[in-house]
């Protein structure tokens, strides 16, 4: 077993590159003026040849990023998922979407956890904007560990990728032995019968704590961590849908858009089942320390387990 | 080149412009305007500047061309279909469900485009990032890009340009076809991007400005732009939009717009003339 760690995963990213860079000669670096905060200064400082700084341009970054990947580099064009996804995404629906080029497109910073820049970087659309684009694979990994898969599972499939990273340090959980990332596929932490939770990023590890507390007061939750936005696990939640009938998602991102609508649109049609969507409500965050807005947007344990508990029809007096 | 050299170059480029006119025609849409004014610009990189082989043409070593103005395609078809990379069949069914050539280029699904571009400002990037990739790569090869004078308005193409000059792209040679017109009118009245040239040469380029209807011209510029060392190119060429179709010429309405049955007949007349004249010659 793996030891616990408590890393942002945009930490876990910088190390992956870095660690994978031997093996993938073909890798290159990209990014617009925030390698130490995006961490991609980890893979600048052991191969600075092979990374590119494309200074404050982000629709440039993604167009050199598709002419790197023209001619058989596998470029990782990162920044603020804000810009990255937000600035750029028409960059990365024409020039790297509609070709089909083998890039990656990575959103660091993603989500209200943020904090104090406030509104203006706290991206929580970037998971909308990159599913609508045809053919483009969306991860949202949520530990060091997944993280870690996560960017090499990215590096095998040959084709555009946008992979989600947050500011915020997490607890790591997917640290046993028999840990396996699979592209596309969901994992069941926890079985239960009651409801399901599904959980995307930085969101797993409180509803992993949710559960838990739920299990104690007699509720038997599953949890499912849906690392993979698209494609989706449809099988695993749809039989998800079938053995629990409830379905709670939750989500450090808008719930226009992201997993919540994901799960809504995989179960619709072979197993229609009441959702109730645990994300950012159609609103703009605001300044302050990430784990005190984490609270205030409901996404925590606590909001979690109330919501679980008011779905079941359990809510205390 | 020779005075024989430049009458080839010639019947070739009244070739690629009687094509785009087939497909505009063909298509009911399309820009023939910005394909005519580039159609000799088009036939001297790949019939006399590149080195291609549409037998190979995705060979690792190949020189690359982006049509950053995507909407000239009708153009680009043209000269890649005389150069033999696709039958010459298929210019008539452009822009057609389920036909190879869409209203813009698209790599995936034809054989000699480098780049998927349309979205103006776009294939500028991607060239660089080629030239880029050659440079890291230690290859050999050129890229070639031709930009619009109205497209040059996108903001990504003066990060484009920044990029180019930081990183000392000298395999880079980027086309301005500086036809003076755009959609909503004259490029002057509409954004104003003049001084063309100064803004390159402030970015880091070497800028050469010629007649984009001149072979000799071109000759020179490229020959110039070769031996050029540390800087990326740009190359100003003065074009007529609508070229060489009498009624086409300097129009602002022939930016976007398919010739009906006698507008096409008049055009395929003008060109038919052009190319018995030089034939004969």
């Amino acid at each position: 077993m793996a030891e616990m760690v408590k890393k942002a995963t945009r930490e876990s990213y910088g190390e992956a590159l870095t660690e994978l860079a031997e093996d993938y000669p073909q890798v290159v670096v990209l990014d617009a003026d925030l390698a130490e905060a995006t961490k991609t200064a980890f893979f600048r400082k052991a191969y600075p040849n092979r990374f590119i700084d494309c200074g404050i341009a982000e629709s440039n970054m993604v167009g050199v990023a598709a002419g790197l990947a023209a001619c058989g580099k596998i470029p990782f064009a990162t920044s603020f998922a804000m810009f990255s996804a937000g600035r750029a995404y028409e960059q990365v629906r024409n020039s790297v979407g509609y070709p089909k080029l083998n890039v990656k497109i990575v959103g660091s910073h993603a989500g209200i956890s943020v904090g104090e820049d406030g509104a203006t970087h706290q991206c929580c659309e970037d998971i909308a904007l990159m599913r609508t684009i045809p053919g483009m694979v969306v991860l949202n990994p949520a530990d060091h560990y997944e993280m870690k898969a996560a960017v090499k599972a990215a590096v095998r499939w040959n084709g555009p990728v946008y992979l989600r990273l947050g500011r915020l340090a997490v607890e790591s959980f997917n640290n046993s032995d028999d840990y396996k990332f699979e592209l596309g596929k969901g994992i069941t932490l926890r079985d239960g019968k009651d409801l399901t939770i599904v959980a995307t990023g930085l969101m797993v590890s409180r509803a992993l704590e949710a559960v838990k507390h739920l299990a104690e007061q007699g509720i038997d939750a599953r949890l499912i961590n849906i690392h993979t936005i698209k494609p989706i696990d449809r099988g695993l939640l749809v039989k998800a849908a079938k053995e629990t009938g409830k379905i709670i998602t939750v989500e450090e991102h808008s719930v226009i858009g992201g997993l919540g609508d994901a799960v809504c649109g995989a179960l619709s049609e072979e197993c229609p089942v009441p959702v109730v969507k645990i994300g950012v409500n159609d609103q703009y965050g605001h300044s302050g320390p990430a784990m005190d807005l984490l609270d205030e947007f409901g996404l925590n344990a606590a909001h979690i387990e109330e919501t679980a508990k008011k779905f079941l029809g359990r809510e205390t007096q | 080149m020779d005075a024989k050299e430049n009458r080839q170059l010639q019947i070739l480029a009244c070739k690629v412009r009687m094509g785009a006119i087939e497909g505009v025609y063909r298509a009911k849409s399309g820009h023939p305007g910005g394909s005519l004014s580039a159609a000799d610009l088009l036939t001297y990189l790949y019939f006399r500047e590149m080195r291609v082989n549409p037998e190979h043409p995705k060979a690792e070593n190949r020189d690359r061309f982006v049509l950053s103005k995507g909407h000239g395609a009708p153009g680009l078809y043209a000269t890649l279909a005389l150069k033999g990379y696709f039958p010459m069949a298929e210019l008539k069914k452009l822009r057609h469900i389920g036909a190879m050539l869409q209203g813009h280029p698209d790599m995936k699904g034809t054989p000699g485009v480098d780049m998927s571009t349309g979205s103006l400002g776009q294939g500028f990037s991607a060239a660089c990032g080629m030239a880029l990739a050659g440079k890291m790569d230690r290859m050999e090869y050129r890229v070639y890009t031709l930009l619009g004078d109205g497209e040059i308005e996108e903001g990504e193409i003066w990060e484009a340009a920044m990029f180019a000059g930081h990183h000392h792209l000298d395999n880079l040679c980027a086309i301005v076809d500086s036809n003076g017109l755009q959609i909503d009118g004259p490029v002057a009245q509409v954004a104003g991007p003049a001084p063309i040239d100064e803004k390159f040469r402030a970015f880091g380029f070497d800028v050469q400005i010629i007649d984009g209807h001149d072979f000799g011209a071109m000759e020179k510029a490229m020959k110039h732009a070769k031996s050029v060392k540390d800087q990326p190119c740009a190359i100003i060429a003065q074009t007529v939009k609508g070229k060489g179709v009498s009624y086409m010429e300097n129009q602002v309405s022939w930016h976007g717009k398919a010739p009906n049955d006698e507008q096409y007949a008049v055009a395929m007349q003008d060109l038919n003339r052009t190319l018995s004249e030089l034939e004969a010659e």
